[in-house]
């Protein structure tokens, strides 16, 4: 299969992603012909994803980890750089069937593909939204939620093709037996139930890369072990590949193979999710782990020290050289060794040990 | 300070009566932090409206009573517990309150209002009084002046927390104070109330789904699961030595950020109905130790030593010598 002789393992290679939104300026602004100003969702984000990993985007609020996700399925308008991904044969052909230009290496810029020529590749790039409560049209029943990506797609099947693939993918999360819920109404389910039809929604078109946007955060905690299992053990037998975002570490360090902290629409570290998390190395990411509470009942005796200054700052608003430095502890330590760089030049990506990288000046002569 | 027995409250719904809060009894000692911890909709922000009289409609304090510092919240009409209680005993961080602030007012005028309407201050004097409540939670004066928008989440939640304590109450009851916000922001908060424990001598009810949050704050901690509470004990007893499978299923459960990484686990199943609960224990179908016992009869609340509660067969007897 040409989709799969690409050679280097990667299923996604995202170079230089920006999202710009434009703030409107005002009259006074368009007389005097300011330059417009722009709110730096994605700033710059370089990553690539290996074929049948799962590989997290982790961050504060507002750091841009799901704007990348949805630049992704171009959901978002998107402002510059480039995202080469590995489709299979069959959405190749359909894609240079519609025009699209694509290369004899089997893979395809997405943010190249014109936006109304974008539906055949979104039967390999599915999402998975955190709200399961807000994701599922509640006046359908799961049969129909479940058939809808198929009659959009229109893969000419036969009314019992879709449903015996409608029950097999409802078996395939457990929903069992399938008899029992497709006639239901998602305001029937539970929580943990209608995760598992959002994530069967995504898996009935066989994608092989979901983007799974903070998949159990709405969950109670006793049954976010059970959704993220299924998603384990479907990246086990389909071979789906995942981008798993999430603000929460501790999940991370469980089921993701590699992870991209994100702050303010930037990657400033990204390695082996175990070992960015067991040994944070840039500033930010020692501040996010330093903060997160232990189930230990001794931290109740002690004031947790957080090392980090300040608030976030807004994405309209990006401080100049690092974005960090207005917050950064490391960089009041470290003044005399780093003197005024990280507040005039933005630092570029240091590998600091195999498959590690930190944006931070602090480890120039590491690499 | 306050005590809690036997409290049960009630929804009056089309579908049938939903027994939310069912004979709770606490107790909260001065300069103590209470953990409330459960599932959704195991009733924890229930007891928290009940335990404040202000139960929402259809729901319904059915039976038992609340005493907080010598007065019996349960026996007072609505009236007098606007007047004798509620900010000046008892008050409350209520989830999602950032969102709650008016976009209209300032925020001093925000923070005043309860001198206005319960201590009787004239608006001079409580707006003053409510800059003075600023830098009690870190923030700085000149916030009074500012429009929620202008504030962070974080700051937000700062300013409710000291709204809190505008009359300096003896308990404050929080509920998933830091829910919506993100980790360094939820640290910052935390630190906080601890400090205003310390300092202030304050006693906390903390209502929260996340034990990690738990942990962090409360000296004793109450699990509860379909309207009930099942263990109770100090922190140490409950995450060193948990006795409840639910307690223990759930602890199990949490992903941590240090150590080998064991399968998590989960507990199968959904959360009992509550107008129509199981028979016999209400955990037993999602037991992985349930007994014939479990299946048939309730169990009561036993203390297996040291003030270590739980609800549970496999620590109590009793149903072995009854035959």
């Amino acid at each position: 299969m040409r989709g799969l002789s690409g050679g280097n393992g990667y299923i996604l290679e995202v170079e230089g992603l920006r999202v710009w939104f434009p703030i409107r300026r005002r009259l006074s602004e368009l007389i005097t012909r300011k330059p417009p100003r722009y709110v730096r969702a994605v700033d710059g984000v370089s990553f690539n994803v290996r074929r049948n990993e799962t590989f997290c985007l982790v961050g504060e609020s507002g750091c841009g980890k799901t704007t990348t996700g949805k630049a992704l399925l171009r959901l978002v308008p998107v402002s510059g750089g480039s995202a080469y991904f590995q489709a299979r044969e069959e959405i190749l052909e359909e894609l240079s069937r519609r025009g699209v230009d694509v290369g004899n290496d089997g893979r395809v810029n997405i943010f190249g593909i014109p936006p109304s020529k974008m539906k055949p590749l979104r039967r390999e790039i599915q999402m998975i939204y955190q709200d399961p409560f807000g994701s599922l049209n509640p006046r359908y029943r799961i049969g129909a939620i479940l058939e809808e990506p198929l009659k959009i797609h229109n893969l000419h099947l036969t009314r019992e093709e879709t449903e015996e693939l409608i029950h097999r993918v409802l078996e395939e999360v457990r929903l069992t037996p399938p008899e029992d819920f497709v006639d239901r109404h998602p305001h029937q389910l539970s929580g943990g139930q209608r995760q598992r039809v959002a994530i069967a929604r995504a898996l009935i078109l066989k994608p092989s890369l979901i983007i799974a946007d903070e998949p159990v955060s709405m969950l109670d905690v006793s049954i976010r072990a059970e959704i993220l299992e299924l998603m384990g053990m479907l990246k086990e037998r389909e071979g789906i590949t995942y981008i798993f975002i999430t603000h929460d570490l501790a999940v991370a360090r469980y089921i993701c193979d590699r992870i991209a902290v994100m702050y303010l629409g930037r990657i400033v570290e990204l390695g082996n999710a175990r070992n960015v998390i067991e040994d944070p190395k840039h500033p930010y990411t020692k501040a996010l782990v330093a903060a997160i509470p232990e189930p230990d009942p001794r931290n109740r005796l002690r004031i947790r020290s957080v090392p980090i200054k300040g608030e976030i700052p807004n994405a309209a608003n990006i401080p100049p050289g690092c974005r960090f430095h207005p917050r950064c502890v490391a960089y009041d330590e470290n003044r005399d060794r780093l003197g005024e760089r990280c507040k005039v030049e933005e630092p570029p990506h240091f590998t600091v040990e195999k498959d590690r990288m930190v944006s931070c000046w602090l480890y120039e002569h590491s690499s | 300070m306050l005590k809690v027995e036997n409290l049960s409250t009630n929804f009056y719904t089309f579908r049938g009566v939903v027994k939310a809060v069912e004979n709770v009894s606490l107790e909260l000692e001065k300069e103590e932090i209470l953990g409330i911890a459960g599932e959704s909709g195991s009733g924890k922000s229930t007891l928290a409206w009940s335990i404040m009289g202000m139960v929402p409609p259809p729901g319904r304090i059915v039976s038992g009573r609340v005493v907080i510092d010598g007065v019996e919240v349960t026996r007072l009409s609505d009236a007098e517990l606007r007047r004798k209680v509620l900010w000046k005993k008892v008050s409350m961080v209520f989830q999602g309150a950032i969102n709650a602030l008016n976009p209209v007012y300032t925020i001093g005028y925000q923070l005043a209002e309860p001198f206005i309407y319960h201590a009787g201050l004239s608006k001079k004097e409580a707006l003053e009084k409510a800059k003075s409540l600023l830098p009690m939670v870190g923030l700085s004066e000149e916030i009074a002046k500012r429009y929620p928008h202008e504030l962070s989440g974080g700051m937000k939640q700062r300013v409710v927390i000291a709204m809190a304590l505008a009359l300096e109450p003896t308990v404050v009851i929080a509920d998933e104070p830091t829910t919506a916000l993100d980790v360094v922001v939820q640290a910052q908060i935390l630190n906080l109330l601890k400090k205003l424990k310390r300092e202030k001598k304050l006693s906390f009810i903390l209502i929260t789904h996340d034990l990690s949050v738990i942990a962090e704050m409360s000296d004793k901690i109450a699990i509860m699961y379909g309207g009930q509470i099942v263990e109770y004990g100090t922190s140490e007893q409950i995450f060193n030595d948990p006795l409840h499978p639910y307690t223990r299923a759930l602890l199990r459960s949490i992903p941590r950020l240090r150590g080998p990484i064991d399968k998590l686990q989960y507990i199968p199943g959904e959360p009992p109905d509550l107008i129509s609960p199981p028979r016999g224990c209400r955990f037993h179908p999602r037991c992985s130790d349930v007994m014939d016992v479990c299946r048939d009869r309730e169990p009561v609340l036993v203390d297996t030593g040291d003030k270590h509660l739980v609800r549970c067969w496999l620590y109590d007897e009793s149903w072995k010598r009854r035959g």
